[in-house]
């Protein structure tokens, strides 16, 4: 066991990526249990927004992966995924992702061992990393603002001016947030 | 709330040796909105289907999340089992905690946690599914084939006979293609022509075969089953509805000596010409480039001499469009020339044959026809320079085809057949003949092969040299061929009187624009590339288009005819359904939404998106929307995530769903 486990989430294509990662199996190969895969029918079907809301919902990393350029079972899907990732990238690099926490990679469906290094290497990069605060701190926010929303003009009988996070912190309000979210 | 049942596996132990499979049942029971959760040893077997389907009944499920192997696995036996039950199959999902869980971790406790975390996730892809029922489209019982060689005649005759309608399309004025020219045919030298023609003859006299010679295919529109496809009639400058196939026009023609195309240019055809006697139909066509009537509008002969007025000049292209359901693509194939190319070509000739300017330097198919009782010599063996009869033939094999350096690395599987068959009919017409073969290998699988081919060897008088020419020239009448002789280790030169190159199988000319119409895919030599290479070597990737003969690679014609009969099958179970049932992971638009900006038709790479045009009561136009056909869509999604309205959705992996997925990390 380790101080920190990452938590990774894989996006990943059903023909060739996901039957990759089966592979990996039926071939008995290990590798760290931090990630979970969400399978789409092709990586063009991936919306960047996935990807923020995978790391404001508690990924530390996020793996896209699909067929090789040439190989899309939809003939050119995965062409427009990666000219999309390439211009998200460059966006998240903006706003100041650091961008070793996402990796995009094409793992065909006979690569049952590339998908097991490309999981490895992404967990054991992230791991190194820490946890990834940012985007967490965003729900923080919106959970704020639901709450300030549902409890406005009313008596909470709380403290809820002050140092916002350590209001989140307060056991009675994440309660009271849990009632209205 | 819903209501959703929690299957857990142990897959024997595949599962449950590392995973606590009772621990995750329990865990899934906890769940907001699961009914009913257990664990059993094998849920794909008959006891544990009937599990599942007694659950839905007693618990009233309304989902069902199976966690056991991969969904590429079990999906469709949970599927069908939860529809038996009376459930929409697509509310049944799969935990994958097999092959992504318990067969690639050993930690039993973060074995447990991440297969909870994978069944919580499923759990809410079931919860935000949505009953799904599988789209039908109808089928246009009607095939189309385009090309007329054996191909596509044995593919036209098949479906035909099934009581199939056909459209038989050829782009020469003849149906017949490449086997027509043929003399004989390995391994049995039974007469090409004999077994050829009866064939051609049937197609022209098939009920259920529309034929369609000297026309190509100018459009391609529509998807399985519901295919369009406008036709492009060449004019023929002759009315076939009138013209009698008489000849008085072809034997009149005062411009006689127009090399022929069919005879590989070494006879001679008037302007007005069937390609060869058997052509099929027996109608003329006016060559315009060379006709005198066309080129100075002074002569008209044929249209004097025609009884029944069928010669037309001023005949125009026409253009039918045709609705079918299924197209069996068989355009066959060229041969390579080792003429100079293109600076920019990927595929060179032969500086060292002299680029095809040794008139005694002839092609196989060029044998062929001086080989053949019907064609230029009339059967004779005679060299095209001075018409002698050639006493020292050398045959060259892989000349193009196994040449990485000259642009082509495959072989083209046919030559060291042919070859064998040529040095055999050379030695029967010109008995005091000799022929040398030149090759690399000699490749003879195939019934009967290797037997004929040692036939030559040993029999025929056939002299093999393991080796390849390096160069040839012209001294005299002769053609000295410098080779090598790699078994014996010396260098060979040999003073023939003609030389026969078997030269590469490659695609046919335009075989790439066909396929950007027909929306198919090809290799970079532009060969058809089937779905599977062992088990789809029919189908294309675009469904309801097949592949028959050469255009797919070189064949022989067993293996042409064996693809064709196995199109048409494909063809006629594709026909025997009134309705085509698929799978309904299909794009939806919300009209409401849509702006029409149509970002979506530019990503979509099956043409599946269409605009709709919204009008109010009086008919003026409101807006344009987008509008998915369901029958072309392949169910990617691309349209989706570039949607910039949000208002495209595919069915089964709609955002709310992934969402709901992603908020359950």
């Amino acid at each position: 066991m380790h101080d920190f486990e990452p938590k990774i989430v894989a996006f990943v294509c059903t023909w060739c990526t996901y039957a990759g990662a089966d592979l990996a199996g039926t071939s008995r190969m290990q590798y760290p249990p931090n990630v979970r895969v969400l399978k789409f029918p092709c990586t063009g079907r991936i919306d960047p927004v996935f990807i923020l809301r995978a790391f404001q919902k508690g990924a530390d990393g996020v793996l896209v992966s699909g067929c090789h350029p040439g190989d899309c079972h939809y003939m050119a899907g995965n062409f427009h995924a990666r000219r999309r990732f390439a211009a998200f990238r460059a966006l998240l690099d903006f706003i100041g992702v650091d961008l070793n926490r996402l990796q995009f990679s094409w793992v065909s469906a006979a690569e049952g061992g590339k998908w097991v290094e490309v999981v490895t290497d992404l967990t054991e990069r992230v791991r190194t990393m820490g946890p990834m605060p940012e985007f967490k701190e965003l729900e923080h926010e919106e959970l704020w603002s639901t709450f300030a929303e549902a409890t406005a003009g009313k008596s909470t009988g709380l403290n809820i001016t002050g140092d916002r996070s350590q209001v989140l912190n307060t056991p009675e309000l994440k309660e009271a947030y849990d009632s209205i979210s | 709330m819903s209501r959703i049942g929690v299957f857990v596996c142990h897959c024997g132990e595949n599962i449950s040796r590392t995973v606590d499979v009772e621990q995750v049942a329990k865990a899934a029971g906890e769940i907001p909105g699961v009914a009913y959760s257990c664990d059993y040893k094998y849920m794909c077997s008959d006891p544990g289907q009937t599990l599942l389907k007694k659950a839905v009944a007693e618990h009233k499920l309304d989902g069902v999340l199976v966690a056991a192997c991969s969904p590429r696995m079990h999906e469709k036996t949970f599927r069908k089992a939860a529809e038996s039950a009376g459930l929409n199959p697509y509310l049944c999902e799969m935990a994958n905690i097999r092959e992504h869980c318990s067969w690639v971790h050993e930690d039993r406790e973060m074995a447990t946690e991440k297969a909870t975390g994978i069944v919580k996730l499923m759990v809410e892809r079931v919860r935000k599914g949505k009953s799904l029922a599988p789209i039908t489209v109808p089928v246009t019982k009607r095939a189309l084939v385009i090309g007329g060689g054996i191909a596509g005649i044995q593919a036209a005759l098949d479906i035909a006979d099934a009581g199939h309608r056909v459209v038989l399309v050829e782009r020469d004025p003849s149906i017949g293609g490449h086997m027509a020219q043929l003399s004989e045919t390995f391994p049995t030298l039974d007469c090409s022509q004999c077994i050829m023609t009866p064939k051609m003859v049937d197609v022209a006299n098939h009920p259920n075969i529309t034929l369609y010679t000297y026309a190509e295919i100018e459009k391609v529109d529509g998807y399985i089953g519901n295919f369009q496809v406008t036709v492009k009639h060449k004019a023929r400058s002759v009315d076939e509805s009138k013209c009698t196939g008489c000849g008085v026009c072809m034997t009149k023609c005062p411009k006689k000596k127009i090399p022929n195309e069919f005879d590989q240019g070494h006879g001679m055809r008037p302007a007005i010409y069937v390609p060869f006697p058997q052509a099929v139909p027996n109608t003329p066509v006016i060559d315009r480039e060379n006709c005198t009537m066309f080129q100075s509008g002074k002569c008209g002969v044929c249209a004097k001499v025609c009884g029944p007025g069928a010669v037309d000049y001023e005949q125009t292209d026409s253009f039918t469009v045709e609705d079918v359901g299924a197209i069996v693509v068989a355009t066959g194939f060229k041969l390579y020339t080792i003429d100079r190319k293109p600076e920019d070509s990927p595929i060179q000739g032969y500086g060292e044959f002299g680029y095809g300017t040794i008139p005694d330097v002839i092609d196989g198919m060029t044998f062929e026809r001086l080989a053949s009782a019907s064609g230029p010599t009339g059967g004779k063996i005679l060299r095209p320079s001075d018409g002698k009869e050639p006493k020292q033939v050398v045959f060259i094999q892989c000349v193009g085809s196994r040449a990485r350096e000259k642009g082509i690395s495959y072989c083209s599987k046919v030559c060291c057949m042919y070859t064998a068959k040529h040095t055999m009919l050379y030695h029967h017409k010109v008995h005091d003949g000799q022929a040398y073969v030149f090759f690399m290998d000699a490749r003879t699988p195939g019934k009967g092969y290797d037997e004929f081919w040692r036939r030559a060897v040993e029999e025929e008088e056939a002299v093999y040299i393991r080796g390849m020419v390096s160069r040839m020239y012209q001294k005299g009448d002769k053609i000295v061929v410098m080779g090598s002789d790699i078994q014996v280790g010396v260098q060979v030169e040999i003073e023939a009187d003609l030389v026969v190159l078997a030269t590469a199988v490659q695609a046919q000319d335009g075989a790439d624009l066909l396929a950007q119409k027909l929306g198919i895919s090809y290799d970079k030599y532009n060969f058809y590339s089937e779905a599977h290479a062992k088990l789809k070597p029919v189908e294309c990737a675009t469904a309801g288009i097949y592949l028959a003969g050469a255009c797919q690679g070189p064949k022989d014609i067993p293996d042409t005819v064996s693809q064709a009969s196995a199109a048409a099958a494909k063809v006629m179970t594709l026909f025997a359904k009134d309705q085509l049932e698929r799978d309904p992971v299909v794009a939806k638009v919300n009209e409401k939404y849509c702006v029409g900006c149509f970002a979506c038709k530019k990503v979509c790479a099956y043409g599946a998106i269409e605009e709709k045009e919204i009008r109010d009561r009086q008919g003026n136009l409101v807006k344009k929307v987008a509008y998915v056909n369901p029958g072309v869509c392949g169910g990617c999604g691309t349209c989706q995530a570039t949607c910039p309205s949000k208002s495209i959705e595919l069915d089964g992996y709609t955002d709310e769903q992934i969402m709901a997925m992603i908020e359950a990390l």
